[in-house]
């Protein structure tokens, strides 16, 4: 059955503008997607995975490698031997809740440790992820000494091992997405700020969405391939999109005016350090760049600083409006 | 009820992995054996019904290294997980209100893609939770939403089960034919709260199951299978649901009682889906209690019981693949066997490489201490007499002098004038705590909601780090100053006992000593806090220091 396509998602505006993003700029620090069950959180992540162009990977590497990329960071490619490259499609891997340190960094083999006797490293879910997407549902239900793992991974791109007499590093450069319900337990605010962009998803309040969703999803059962292919060409234009986009970003300019503003809208909401300037920077940028623009307008920062500001706020016990509200208030001061 | 259930049954059994499963609430006996019995005999000996043992490990659930064949063979040999072994049949899942949460997220994904285990094997089978849950207790909520159908069969009369199948007929009277069945379904699951789009459409699949000419025929059954057992409320505008009538056909009521309205077919499905809610979920959501915020949340983030930090503690023989091998105390083990091995393996003595056999396993024991971090929380106000600072270090140290030795930890927070401070993180230093509360001045308003923000925010970070806290407050009470600094007595009463409700939520153990000559303002708080209250109008530091040690 193929995957539900990306573009019959019904709403959910903002997250799907995120993961785009993410998709153009695999650098911004992930995704937070925070909000009910059932909205279809797994299915856009799944959709934009499969919606991407497939990758050339050197065949036979357990991480991915690209064949165009130099090979020594790879244990595998170092080794030296002939990098055939492969079409493969943009990995989508799940990390399952109570998910051992082992089975997500890797850790020794113990078939060929038992078996023959020799040292041999067996690559984690964070190789398997590189240049994908690393899923993680309910992410604040997770250990903390996961999360930070993961956090440190993603952005540094290589993963280092050190057990078990082993001692590697491989790279894992990949997308994190977390979702979960916040009502079910939070997120520490130092890993919250480490995420690039959050989204709130919520179950559609109108019947007209709700019945849109339910339709959608019977079409998509009763007829998957049927389905897709009537989807098919506005998920090129998707593909195109982003792909247009990718070239384009390098050029995409900032002009000091909205680094100005930027600055002006972290001040405001008194986010600390830099990382909130620097995440709105890098995202406002990405979506000029989905938008074919060659340069940032205030018109960007708009619409991307509250999924790249609502999770940087200090709590402020005295204000009882949500984060979101708060983002907009600024947003309204400073651009006014 | 009984006549639902086999419905349910049926439908389930032509199409386990498309239906998702069924949440059976009964405890043990004769009508859940009844039941299965029935869908074991519905499935035929095509599909399989396996079990899944408690506590199961990921190799087992998922596939993975066969380890004693694995060692018996000398090469590794694979085995397929219980998941793909279920492949177009049935998971029976007992007990599963204890389901851990990472065990039901796997099941989960395997439902969502139809595979299993890291090679994504094929795994499309049908989950039966067993339920035996009481009161609050359920299975984990991210797995039953995915499933279609819910029973509970407590109630059922034994001999009921035991006769032979009821006729179930799903014709339904008074359904329109050519109506949207998809809009129906959105706001009959809109019009009794439920919020997750997974409901309808496994309604909908359900409707389409019965009548697969036109799903509109079959609506009525759809809703009160799927639909009524999942009602986070009741709506509104409709007469008293009438206990459901066993055997009773669903009739269209005739409008004998005077009402001058017709009834549309859609009130008609709204009342029939309300007739089949469960009665004890019924009583729920008369009495209007919260449904959705039940405890289950965080259980997730509990602590787990078998801990795999922390400091290691020697080893013991077990399972590498639940544990952390012991790699060194593994060979140490296999040691002295070698040679013995080698004889009697003359065949591959020449391969060399060494000879584990699976008793050599050996994995580490980690312990996490659970340390206790006593947070008190006290009163530096005015209000407050002097001397009950110096109780309250009295206590502070009485207790330090004995964590020391129990390596456990003291915090302390003091609210006074216009706000709180953590005066002391924290700390397993009895130095530093002396220091700390030397300098400790007294003195002003009482913002009490402040304080108790601030204790709760350092019981959530030592909870956090894995550390088990307990509060202790030290107050008469009276608050006079709000959150923001004012002064008032009547909203710093209101704020205060927000904040006690919060750390009521949090169920954190607290211990509430009354400082105050009269009483009265802190005994109020105590019970929104759930809290344990000492009255000590006149108490020496030692005596709370023992209230306290009782709350671990």
């Amino acid at each position: 059955m193929p995957p539900f396509p990306f573009s019959a998602i019904v709403g959910q505006d903002e997250m799907r503008q995120a993961l785009l993003i993410a998709a153009v700029d695999p650098t911004i620090g992930g995704v937070l997607v925070f909000g009910d069950r059932g909205t279809g959180k797994s299915t856009a992540i799944r959709a934009l995975a499969a919606l991407l162009p497939p990758m050339a990977a050197v065949a036979g590497c357990p991480y991915n490698c690209d064949p165009a990329s130099p090979a020594d960071l790879c244990p595998h490619c170092a080794q030296g031997g002939p990098r055939k490259s492969q079409k493969k499609p943009v990995p989508v891997v799940d990390l399952p809740l109570g998910a051992t340190e082992d089975r997500v960094v890797g850790t020794l083999d113990l078939e060929r440790a038992l078996g023959a006797g020799v040292k041999a490293f067996e690559p984690g879910l964070l190789a398997r992820a590189n240049r994908g997407f690393l899923y993680i549902d309910e992410v604040n239900l997770l250990e903390d000494h996961l999360v930070d793992l993961l956090l440190d991974v993603a952005a540094s791109g290589i993963n280092t091992v050190e057990r078990e007499g082993l001692s590697l590093r491989h790279p894992a450069r990949f997308v994190l997405v977390g979702s979960g319900n916040p009502e079910e337990g939070e997120l520490r605010p130092q890993l919250l700020d480490r995420f690039g962009l959050a989204c709130e998803v919520a179950t559609p309040k109108d019947i007209a969405t709700r019945i849109a969703v339910v339709r959608a999803r019977d079409a998509y059962e009763r007829d998957p391939e049927g389905f897709c292919a009537t989807h098919a060409k506005d998920d090129a234009a998707t593909r195109k999109r982003i792909e247009a986009a990718r070239k384009r970003l390098p050029g995409v300019s900032v002009p000091d005016d909205a680094l100005e503003q930027a600055a002006r809208l972290c001040l405001a909401l008194g986010t600390d350090g830099l990382r909130g300037e620097l995440t709105l920077m890098r995202t406002a940028r990405a979506l000029a760049a989905l938008d074919g623009a060659g340069r940032v307008t205030n018109d960007h920062l708009l619409r991307i600083a509250p999924a790249a500001l609502r999770h940087r706020l200090r709590r402020n016990p005295l204000d009882e409006s949500g984060s979101t509200a708060r983002v907009e208030r600024a947003l309204a001061e400073v651009f006014s | 009820m009984w006549a639902d259930a086999l419905l349910a049954l049926r439908l389930f059994a032509d199409d386990p992995h498309g239906f998702g499963g069924v949440v059976v609430r009964a405890g043990p006996g004769p009508v859940r054996d009844a039941w299965l019995e029935r869908l074991r005999s519905a499935l035929g000996p095509g599909r399989a019904i396996c079990r899944m043992p408690p506590g199961i490990a990921d190799d087992a659930l998922l596939g993975g290294l066969d380890l004693p064949a694995t060692l018996a063979a000398g090469r590794p040999v694979r085995q397929a997980g219980l998941l793909a072994r279920a492949e177009g049949g049935v998971i029976v899942v007992p007990m599963a209100e204890r389901l851990e949460p990472a065990t039901a997220a796997r099941l989960a994904a395997a439902l969502d893609t139809g595979r299993a285990g890291p090679g994504g094997t094929p795994a499309r089978f049908g989950l039966v939770l067993l339920d035996e849950g009481q009161g609050d207790e359920g299975v984990p909520t991210a797995l039953a939403d995915r499933l279609a159908f819910r029973i509970a069969l407590d109630n059922i009369p034994p001999h009921l089960a035991a006769a032979p199948d009821p006729d179930l007929s799903v014709a339904e009277p008074g359904a329109a034919a050519g109506e949207d069945p998809v809009a129906t379904l959105c706001a009959l699951a809109d019009a009794f709260g439920i919020a997750s789009p997974r409901a309808s459409i496994l309604a909908l699949r359900v409707a389409r199951a019965l009548a697969p000419e036109d799903a509109g025929r079959a609506i009525l059954n759809a809703a009160r299978l799927v639909l009524a057992p999942r009602a986070e409320r009741l709506p509104e505008a409709a007469p008293p649901p009438e206990p459901p009538q066993e055997g009773e056909a669903q009739q269209p009521s005739p409008a004998d009682d005077g009402s001058d309205l017709p009834a549309t077919p859609e009130d008609q499905v709204l009342d029939a889906v309300r007739a089949a809610i469960p009665p004890h979920l019924l009583d729920a959501l008369l009495a209007g209690g919260p449904r959705r915020s039940e405890a289950k949340a965080g259980r997730g983030g509990k602590p787990e019981a078998v801990s795999r930090t922390g400091r290691p503690v020697g080893s013991r023989p077990g399972d590498p693949r639940r544990h952390r091998l012991d790699l060194l105390a593994t060979l140490r083990a296999a040691a002295p066997w070698q040679g013995l091995r080698r004889s009697a393996d003359p065949a591959g003595a020449a391969q060399g490489g060494l000879r584990i056999r699976r008793d050599d396993l050996r994995i580490r024991r980690l312990r996490r201490r659970v340390e206790t971090t006593t947070v008190f929380c006290v009163d530096a106000s005015g209000s407050a007499a002097r001397e009950r600072l110096a109780e309250a270090k009295g206590a502070v140290e009485s207790l330090l002098a004995e964590a020391y030795i129990r390596r456990d930890r003291v915090a302390l927070v003091a609210f006074r004038g216009r706000g709180a401070d953590l005066v002391l993180p924290p700390t397993r230093s009895l130095t530093r705590a002396k220091r700390g509360l030397a300098g400790l001045p007294g003195g002003g308003g009482t913002p009490l909601a402040a304080g108790l923000d601030a204790a709760l925010s350092v019981a959530a970070t030592v909870r956090r780090g894995g550390g088990n806290p307990v509060v202790v407050v030290l107050t008469d009470g009276r608050a006079n100053v709000a959150r923001s600094g004012e002064g008032g007595r009547a909203r710093a009463g209101d704020e205060a006992l927000q904040a006690a409700r919060a750390i009521r939520q949090a169920g954190l153990p607290v211990l509430v000593v009354d400082t105050g000559a009269r009483g009265g303002g802190a005994r109020t708080l105590a019970e929104a806090m759930a809290a344990r209250y000492l009255a000590l109008p006149r108490s020496d530091g030692s005596a709370i220091g023992a209230a306290a040690k009782a709350l671990r």
